[in-house]
């Protein structure tokens, strides 16, 4: 097996992500769909930190991970407050930066 | 961990390996493609958990065991919870209605999906990717220590700036979801005295369940003239099309007795037919009324019993 099957897995699974982003209205399931790019990303970083032999490609994956945990936590607040100006969860519906 | 960084070590992956990830992968893809697929947020999540852990496997397999404990903590422990915190305050049952509302979307987005998977695959088959080199000499002290001995050395400036994105991360969201209460709070009497002012309902509401037939919270109680109440039914369940419709029969029983009473005390018959009773009603009881009465009990019988069969979703659901 050579490390290409990982890489393809991981473009596989980013393309998903990006597909689910395009289509998907309800705000959390968007940022779903963003998590599972950045994991993706992370499956790709991990493969190449093993076929070089050397761990800075894990310390990127880790970046990455910090990242988005603070990603999450600023875009979960944010859903949440257009939530409760506006009663839904679309991204259709927010259509203004203000409330 | 010396037979793991071994194993870990090979430049040649293992037929375990290869089998692992032939089972694996098209069971992360599976997760994937459910959570753009399905219809439910909630569903969406655990699909995205799965792949998420499955992700946690791989990682080990390729001598990343300190991320594989992380993705496993942090993205499936605390990310994906948070994820299902947030659904449900949103509300879970709010599903995705599956109508487009830019024509064409999701034709234009599978395209660019295609394209762009397309191009990625291309590229990687451009690129020379080789054989591993494996993690041997990386991971020699072990994976953690060699992780922190990079990230506290060549590292140490971007581990420190992610240390103050995460704490303006917190700060940012406290201050986005905290909200400051400028009115005073109203006090019980002023509660009251508005609750009263604005009509709407004083007394406790209706109890649902028709009395000596059913008492389940998901069949309305009867008014007065034999309509289903809409105020006795919870409104979560007949948002979700759980309501048990009160049979015909049990209407037109109702609406019988009723002019039954009111002919034996001999008052005027002012019982309004129920809405769907039709012609189910019987008109005349001086003859023979207990056998219609009897007749009428054992079809209400039979007909809840055929009812059952349709509705054992929603019993289910109730238990």
């Amino acid at each position: 097996m050579s490390p290409e099957n990982y890489l393809h897995l991981a473009a596989l699974l980013f393309t998903i992500g990006a597909c689910g982003v395009l289509v998907r209205r309800n705000a959390i399931v968007v940022f779903m769909c963003v998590e599972l790019m950045l994991n993706a990303g992370n499956l790709a970083l991990v493969a190449f930190s093993r076929m070089h032999g050397n761990l800075d490609g894990q310390i990127m994956a880790f970046f990455v991970m910090v990242v988005a945990a603070a990603e999450v936590v600023v875009g979960l607040a944010i859903i949440v407050m257009l939530y409760r100006s506006r009663h839904s969860a679309s991204v259709d519906d927010a259509s203004l930066m203000k409330l | 961990m010396s037979t793991l960084t071994a194993l870990a070590a090979e430049t040649t992956t293992s037929g375990g390996e290869a089998a692992q990830f032939w089972i694996l992968a098209p069971i992360a893809v599976a997760g994937g493609l459910g959570t753009v697929l399905m219809r439910r947020a909630v569903h969406s999540a655990l699909c995205l958990a799965g792949t998420m852990i499955i992700l946690a496997l791989f990682y080990l397999a390729n001598g990343a065991y300190f991320l594989g404990v992380v993705q496993i903590v942090v993205y499936t422990g605390a990310v994906m919870m948070l994820f299902l915190f947030v659904l449900m305050l949103v509300g879970v049952s709010a599903a995705d209605s599956l109508k487009e509302t830019l024509k064409g979307q999701r034709l234009l987005a599978a395209a660019c999906g295609l394209g762009l998977g397309i191009l990625l695959i291309a590229g990687i088959g451009q690129a020379s990717v080789g054989s591993f080199t494996g993690l041997a000499e990386a991971n020699a002290n072990g994976n953690v220590q060699g992780l922190a001995s990079l990230l506290f050395t060549r590292y140490v400036v971007a581990f420190e700036v992610t240390g103050v994105l995460l704490t303006i991360a917190a700060v940012g969201a406290t201050l986005l979801t905290h909200r400051e209460r400028i009115e005073r709070n109203k006090s019980q009497r002023e509660q009251a005295e508005e609750r009263v002012r604005s009509g709407e309902q004083l007394p406790p509401l209706p109890a649902p369940g028709v009395y000596a037939r059913h008492n389940a919270v998901d069949i309305p109680g009867l008014l007065p003239d034999g309509r289903p109440s809409d105020l006795s039914v919870n409104p979560t369940l007949r948002e979700r099309g759980q309501v048990r419709e009160v049979h015909e029969q049990a209407l037109a029983d109702l609406a019988a007795i009723e002019r039954r009473t009111a002919e034996y005390q001999g008052r005027a018959v002012t019982v309004t037919p129920p809405r769907r009773a039709g012609d189910a009603a019987p008109a005349d009881t001086t003859t023979g009324a207990g056998d219609e009465r009897a007749h009428d009990a054992e079809r209400a019988e039979r007909d809840n019993g055929r009812d059952n069969g349709p509705d054992a979703a929603g019993e289910e659901a109730r238990r």
